[in-house]
């Protein structure tokens, strides 16, 4: 047996919070429900820190620190929720919005989007930005699970599941900036991969409508990620 | 390898110049090579040979003043002469004091020279870079024995430290506290990488330091290996600079062969040796953990920091992180002693700073000069100001994390503290001067347009923020910009500044605010008059056609 490590009391919001040394601000407030937003964030991955909408403000620092791979520290003063934290999170939502073609009427995963619930949470109500309108393609190769590139966020979630907890590294991600696409083993359509082991798992992971199954749509289309967190504990419980 | 020997390979190559009478060096880097200098030295190697005189030609590094190359320079006499070709070969060999000669003689006494202090630059232009014995001549890796011999790694980290040095990659972290960190983290092994992923447009800096005097850029990454405690060294130099890559692999080859490399080196227990690593064209790989990852074979993305690359870096080793000119100033100050390094430049920035003098200025070329010399001294007195006789309008320093700074601020000193204040950076060593013809809305679209395309597309401030910016640029400088959008601009600017994993999104709007600080009439003309004073965009050209 490991010796516990330190425990580190902090306040957030205003809160008095413990937390173990290798805790994160994160999984921190989690505990005592305070609850911040998080797109890449997945419990059971390894942390991408990419989406941005978990920055905090820390008192004494000039920086912005990501709740997700920031531990905590003695004495920390962190602060969740501000309007300049609030403003940020909306436009980059805002940036999700315009950057690809997000169009939830007719999307597979409306309703069942974390992009859309934390619109409605932060309070989106209009994209200021130009939508960019790009040209993407929807691979249907795969027999049950198809990629739509217009719906991505780029969050990388099934890359990390796909590598770290299936093993098989089917995806990955090509090109770079706004012109970065998701690709199949060497970018070739998703039903001609040799890697893939149709597990669903990127499927599962993904928050919106990129990923989904064939043949199911509304309620049916439900994306479970929590299995994620089965199999961590069955890892702990084994260790 | 002992001091005697060193000493004695130091004096054969100190006689072998004495042998002839006479010697031409003759710009071998890339910015005379562009130039042909590569066939003006076999013309003047032929020319030798058919005349039989008692002169030798030699390739040396860059001699600083780029926009007139190629050059030659000739000793004893110390004349520079400059824009050389083949057809001149006869004479500049033959008859030195001849019409011809006199009319390429370039002068030494000119401001461009005077008012440099060379250290990092100190052997370029004077040795061969292939040639290891040249930089020995120089007493040069004799520092690097008496340090493996007579000092402590802890004493040499004090002595870096209290040189001032500050890193020359652009953030200005002092140079001995990270060696320091790296020193007191344990693990199993440790690196040092160069950084030699020099990507700003308009910077030359490193990639001169690597053609002209490569061993002292390797010999400044075995005393920080020494001093860290790490085995291992890598330089990740962008496949841009082959030229770069070739000579530094040479020195690696010719080091090793000196036992300056490899096991025992110099019969201490010290064993430390490099390797090149080649970039893969991408820009964000100068930002430290995309670096990493790009050594270690991934896609070159940045992680977030902590933990730093000082406690986990390389295969989550400590690793030591330093810019090419970083370690080119190590052999000096440890050879010249702390304190005279510390004696150059200002209160917080000590010693010299290459600077890659570009864009619309007379003397176009590599610089080294003390910090804290004022802008106007460098552009106008070094530089020799701005030719066709057109009005100074901004320089840019750092590169696309930088900024403009306009007339008023010229008699501003050059260090860290002081281009922060005025919004820019020190970066890297970039300096683009700009006439009234440069216009700074363009200039900002320009700057967005290469952070746009050099982002990596992991965040989503960096990725999309840049696309949008660059959007709404492009609205301006088209004249079909409102002023919504010039608010919905510095919005962004100040987000992506402010939420972005790595430097390059959080610098990225730097050109954006810079511009607007100081030419935000430039912005608003283009917007409310569909006006573009410089007459380069589109909406000052369609304005023309309608009057």
């Amino acid at each position: 047996m490991n010796p516990a490590p330190a425990v580190k009391t902090l306040l957030i919001d205003g809160t008095d919070v413990s937390a173990s040394a290798n805790q994160t601000i994160l999984d921190a407030a989690r505990e005592n429900n305070i609850r911040i937003p998080t797109l890449c964030h997945l419990d059971g991955l390894t942390e991408a820190g990419a989406c941005r909408l978990c920055l905090v403000e820390v008192k004494g620092t000039a920086r912005l620190l990501p709740a997700c791979v920031t531990l905590v520290e003695e004495g920390m003063e962190v602060t969740t929720h501000s309007s300049r934290l609030e403003k940020y999170r909306r436009m980059i939502l805002e940036l999700l919005f315009a950057e690809r073609n997000h169009v939830c009427s007719v999307c597979v995963a409306n309703n069942n989007c974390e992009m859309q619930d934390l619109a409605k949470e932060l309070g989106v109500t209009e994209v200021r930005f130009p939508y960019r309108y790009p040209q993407l393609s929807v691979d249907t190769s795969h027999e049950r699970f198809s990629m739509d590139h217009n719906r991505c966020i780029l969050c990388t979630r099934c890359v990390r599941v796909c590598t770290e907890v299936e093993g098989a590294h089917t995806w990955d991600v090509l090109g770079r900036g706004v012109n970065s696409k998701l690709i199949v083993d060497l970018d070739q359509p998703w039903g001609t991969s040799d890697t893939c082991t149709s597990c669903g798992k990127c499927v599962q992971v993904c928050p919106t409508g990129a990923l989904f199954e064939k043949n199911k749509v509304g309620m049916h289309a439900a994306k479970n990620p929590d299995f994620l967190s089965y199999l961590n504990e069955m890892r702990e419980g084994l260790r | 390898m002992t001091i005697e020997e060193l000493e004695q390979i130091a004096e054969d190559a100190r006689a072998k110049r004495q042998e002839t009478a006479r010697e031409l060096k003759v710009c071998m880097a890339a910015g005379c090579l562009s130039l042909h200098s590569d066939t003006l030295k076999t013309a003047l190697d032929e020319e030798v040979k058919r005349s039989g005189a008692n002169c030798r030609v030699r390739g040396v590094g860059c001699m600083g003043l780029c926009s007139l190359g190629p050059l030659v320079q000739a000793d004893p006499e110390d004349a520079l002469y400059h824009n050389v070709t083949s057809e001149h070969a006869a004479e500049l060999v033959a008859h030195p004091e001849g019409a011809v000669a006199k009319e390429l003689v370039c002068s030494r006494e000119q401001a461009f020279f005077q008012r440099q202090t060379n250290v990092v630059l100190e052997n370029s232009g004077k040795i061969d870079p292939e040639k290891i014995e040249e930089y020995i001549a120089e007493d040069e890796y004799a520092a690097l024995l008496h340090l493996l011999t007579e000092k402590s790694p802890n004493e040499i980290i004090q002595d870096v430290s209290k040189s001032g040095l500050r890193g020359r990659g652009g953030a200005g972290y002092p140079t001995g506290l990270k060696w320091g960190t790296v020193a007191k983290t344990v693990g199993a092994t440790k690196y040092v990488i160069c950084n030699a992923d020099e990507g700003d447009p308009g910077a030359f800096m490193d990639r001169s330091v690597l053609e002209s005097d490569p061993h002292r850029v390797l010999e400044g990454m075995i005393i920080a290996g020494y001093a860290v405690g790490a085995s291992r060294g890598y330089i990740y130099v962008r496949a841009e600079y082959p030229l770069a890559v070739k000579r530094f692999s040479l020195a690696i080859r010719e080091a090793r062969k000196q036992g300056f490399l490899g096991n025992q080196i110099c019969n201490t227990k010290f064993s430390f040796d490099v390797e090149v690593r080649i970039g893969g064209g991408a820009f964000v790989c100068g930002e430290e953990t995309a670096l990493i990852a790009s050594i270690e074979g991934r896609r070159g993305m940045p992680r977030p920091r902590p933990p730093y690359p000082a406690q986990s870096g390389l295969w989550d080793m400590p690793t030591l992180i330093n810019n090419v000119e970083t370690f080119a100033c190590i052999p000096t100050i440890l050879r010249r002693r702390a304190d005279w390094f510390a004696a150059i430049g200002t209160k917080k920035s000590k010693g010299t700073k290459v600077f890659a003098l570009t864009g619309k200025v007379l003397n176009v070329g590599l610089i080294e000069v003390p910090m804290g010399m004022t802008l106007r001294q460098i552009i106008f007195e070094i530089g020799g100001g701005i030719p066709e006789g057109r009005r100074f309008k901004a320089v840019q320093t750092g590169g696309p994390s930088g900024g403009c700074i306009p007339e008023q601020f010229l008699d501003q000193p050059v260090d860290y503290e002081s281009l922060r204040e005025l919004g820019s950076i020190m970066g890297s060593g970039g300096m683009i001067v700009m006439d009234d013809s440069a216009c700074m809305v363009n200039v900002a679209r320009y700057f967005m347009e290469f952070c746009m395309s050099e982002s990596c597309g992991k965040c989503i401030p960096c990725r999309s923020g840049t696309a949008q910016m660059y959007e709404l640029l492009s609205r301006i400088t088209d004249g079909t910009a409102t002023l919504q959008d010039l608010e919905l601009l510095e919005e962004l600017c100040d987000m992506v500044s402010s939420t972005s994993l790595c430097g390059l999104g959080q610098s990225a709007p730097n050109p954006v605010v810079s511009t607007l600080r100081y030419f935000r009439e430039e912005y608003i003309e283009h917007i409310e008059q569909k006006f573009c004073r410089a007459g380069v965009c589109e909406c000052g050209k369609q304005r023309e056609v309608l009057a």
